[in-house]
C-alpha cells in the first residue's frame, strides 16, 4: 500500500514535463526541487541529529561555488599560484559535494565541543564567513560580479540545458539522496543520531561515540547540500555571493519544520507546498502586497496547529 | 574472586565542596555489591567519576586490570561498564523496541559506507539486531509493548526498559543506580528476581539503592558511604549491625525492625 503509494507518486512526478507546457511553472518546480533536497539534507542534522544548522546554506553555496569553478577553469595568483583548467561539469559537481562536505566535516570537528545554542551560532559565523571571502576574493569568485557562463550538465551525448531534462536530473539526484538518507536512519548510524538527539548521556552510556556521529551526519548532510548547490549552478549557469543569503537558509528550515523534522517525507511534503505556494498564491489573485503575509499566517498556522509538522500529523490520522 | 572493578584513593571535589574523598574500594568477578549511604553521600558522584562522566580530582580507577582515566564514557561501555542512570532515562519519543536496538549499539559492525551503499551484510545485521533486541525486551518482560513509544510507557515499565537498554550492550559489570526508587512493593520484588537472572547471566553488578529490604536481599557485599568516605564494608548482616552505618543512614529504627531478629 505505501509503496504502490510512492510509485504513483514518483510516476506523476516522472510525467510532469510531459503535460506541463509552462516553462515558467516548471522552472519553479526545479528551483524548488534543489530546494527540497537542500531541506532533506538539513532534515538529517536538524531532525535526526538535533542540531540546528542557520548556516546550512553555507554548504549549498560552496557546492555551487566550487562545481562552477571547476568546470570554469580558474587562475590564482594568491596565496599561491595556480591554474586549474576546466574540467567536466559532472566531475566539477563531484566537486563541489566533496568540498561541502569537507566544510561539514571541518565545521563538525570544531563546532560539535560545543552542542546546541553554540552550534546554530557557529553555523551562523561560518555562512558569513564565508559570504565575506566569496563578496572579496575577486580573483577567484569574482565577487559581486558573479561567476558567468557556468557549463550545463553533459553526460554521455545528453547535454542538461533545457528544463524538462535539468527537472529529471533534480528529481534524480532528491530520489537517491532520499534513499541514501532512508538507508542512513534505518542503520546503526541513525539511531545513533536520534540518541543523541533524544538522550545524549543514556546514548554515551552504551557506547556511542557523540562526535563521531554528529560529524558523519554533518558530513553527509554538507555533502547532499552540496549537491543541492551543484545542480542550482549548472542549472540556473550564474552564481553570486548571494546564493549564501540567509532566507535560504530560512527556507530550509521552514521546508523541514512544517513538513516535520525527523521524518523522511517531512522535507518533501513541506518542501512541494511551501515552495509552490507563492505561486498557487499568485494563480489565486490574491494581490502582491498580501501574498507573503498569506504565506507568513499559513506558515504560523501549520506550527501552531501541527506543532510536530504535517507528515507526523497524517500518520497520526492513519494510525 | 578477582576484582573486576578497583578504586584506590578516589576524590571528586567541585570547586571548594569535596563530594569524594579518598574512597577506595573494589567490585568482584561475579558478585552483586550494593553501595548505600544518605543522600548526598557521593554515591552517584562515584558512579559519574567511574564511567567517565566526571573527572576524578584524584584517585585511579581500573576495570579489568585497564586505567579508565582519561576515556570517554563510550570508550568505557566498549570496555564492558555500563550504568543506568537514578532519574528515569530512556529514548521518550522511540519506541521499546527502538530503545533497545540503540543499546545494542556496540554489537553491530555496520560502518557508514557499508550502510550508504546498502551492502548486503547491513540487511542481515540489521535482522539480526531485531531478533536480538526483542530477546532482550523479553528478557525484561517487555516483549507485549515493542512497539509503544517508550515515553507512554508505565513508569515501571520505564524502568526495566532502561535496564534492557543496559542490558543490549552486554554489560561485564553493570551498575544500576536506584533501580527500583519509585516502584511498588510487587514490582519490586519482581526485579529483585530479575536481578537474580541477571546475575546468572554472569554479570556483575554494582547496585546503589535505597530500599533496604532489596539492598539486603540480593547484595553479596555491602560498602557504606557518608559525607564522601566510605565507613563501611562487608556482608550484609555485618553492615545491618555496624554502629557507624546505624548511627550515619539505617537509623535505630531499623535495628530493632531488622536487627532485633538478626
Amino acid at each position: 500500500m505505501k509503496t504502490a503509494f510512492a510509485v504513483a507518486f514518483l510516476g506523476i512526478l516522472i510525467s510532469v514535463p510531459v503535460w506541463l507546457d509552462n516553462a515558467y511553472l516548471l522552472h519553479v518546480l526545479i528551483v524548488t526541487g534543489i530546494f527540497i533536497i537542500a531541506a532533506m539534507s538539513l532534515n538529517l542534522l536538524l531532525g535526526y541529529a538535533g542540531q540546528l544548522s542557520l548556516g546550512h546554506v553555507a554548504f549549498f553555496g560552496i557546492g555551487a561555488y566550487a562545481s562552477a569553478l571547476v568546470s570554469l577553469g580558474f587562475k590564482l595568483t594568491f596565496p599561491f599560484e595556480i591554474e586549474i583548467q576546466a574540467r567536466p561539469v559532472w566531475l566539477a559537481m563531484l566537486m563541489g559535494m566533496t568540498a561541502a562536505g569537507l566544510s561539514g566535516w571541518f565545521i563538525g570537528r570544531i563546532a560539535f565541543k560545543v552542542r546546541g545554542a553554540y552550534f546554530v551560532i557557529v553555523s551562523i559565523s561560518f555562512v558569513e564567513v564565508v559570504r565575506m571571502v566569496a563578496v572579496n576574493w575577486v580573483e577567484l569568485t569574482q565577487g559581486p560580479m558573479a561567476l558567468n557562463n557556468i557549463p550545463p550538465l553533459e553526460v554521455w551525448g545528453v547535454t542538461f540545458l533545457r528544463k524538462p531534462a535539468n527537472y529529471w536530473l533534480v528529481l534524480g539526484v532528491a530520489v537517491a539522496c532520499y534513499i541514501l538518507i532512508r538507508r542512513l536512519v534505518c542503520s546503526r548510524a541513525g539511531r545513533a543520531m536520534v540518541a543523541l538527539a533524544e538522550n545524549e548521556p543514556l546514548a554515551t552510556s552504551v557506547g556511542i561515540d557523540v562526535t563521531r556521529y554528529l560529524v558523519l551526519a554533518a558530513v553527509v548532510s554538507a555533502a547532499m547540500a552540496g549537491a543541492a548547490g551543484a545542480l542550482y549552478a549548472h542549472y540556473v549557469r550564474i552564481v553570486d555571493p548571494d546564493v549564501f543569503l540567509f532566507i535560504y537558509t530560512v527556507t530550509m528550515v521552514i521546508m523541514v519544520i512544517t513538513g516535520g523534522k525527523g521524518t523522511l517525507a517531512g522535507p518533501v511534503v513541506g518542501g512541494l507546498i511551501f515552495g509552490l505556494l507563492p505561486e498557487g498564491l499568485r494563480a489565486a489573485a490574491i494581490a502582491p502586497e498580501a501574498q507573503w503575509i498569506v504565506y507568513g499566517l499559513l506558515m504560523v498556522l501549520v506550527v501552531y496547529f501541527l506543532p510536530r509538522g504535517i507528515v507526523p500529523a497524517f500518520t497520526k490520522i492513519r494510525g | 574472586m578477582t576484582p573486576i572493578l578497583q578504586i584506590r584513593d578516589l576524590s571528586v571535589r567541585f570547586g571548594g565542596l569535596a563530594a569524594i574523598t579518598d574512597m577506595s574500594m573494589e567490585v568482584r568477578e561475579g558478585e552483586v555489591l550494593s553501595l548505600i549511604g544518605p543522600n548526598g553521600a557521593g554515591k552517584t558522584t562515584a558512579f559519574n567519576a567511574i564511567t567517565g562522566y566526571l573527572a576524578a580530582s584524584a584517585g585511579d580507577i581500573s576495570f579489568m586490570g585497564k586505567k579508565l582515566s582519561g576515556l570517554k564514557t563510550s570508550e568505557i561501555a566498549a570496555l564492558g561498564l555500563v550504568r543506568t542512570f537514578q532519574k528515569t532515562s530512556v529514548f521518550g519519543g522511540r519506541s521499546a523496541l527502538d530503545n533497545v536496538l540503540i543499546g545494542l549499539h556496540l554489537r553491530a559492525r555496520q560502518t557508514p559506507l557499508a550502510i550508504l551503499l546498502a551492502l548486503p551484510y547491513v540487511a542481515r545485521e540489521e535482522q539480526h539486531l531485531r531478533s536480538e533486541a526483542e530477546a532482550v525486551l523479553r528478557f525484561v518482560g517487555l516483549e507485549k509493548r515493542k512497539q509503544e513509544l517508550a515515553s507512554a510507557l508505565p513508569y515501571g515499565d520505564q524502568r526495566l526498559l532502561e535496564v534492557a537498554i543496559a542490558l543490549a550492550a552486554k554489560p561485564k559489570l553493570l551498575m544500576l543506580d536506584e533501580p527500583v526508587s519509585g516502584m511498588n512493593p510487587s514490582e519490586t520484588a519482581s526485579f529483585m528476581a530479575k536481578l537474580a537472572e541477571i546475575r546468572a547471566l554472569g554479570i556483575t553488578v554494582l547496585l546503589v539503592e535505597h530500599d533496604m529490604k532489596m539492598v539486603m536481599g540480593v547484595s553479596d557485599r555491602v560498602v557504606c558511604l557518608s559525607q564522601g568516605r566510605i565507613i563501611a564494608d562487608g556482608t550484609p548482616a555485618e553492615i545491618q549491625r555496624d554502629p557507624e552505618v546505624i548511627r550515619a543512614y539505617l537509623g535505630e529504627r531499623f535495628r530493632r525492625v531488622v536487627g532485633g531478629n538478626a
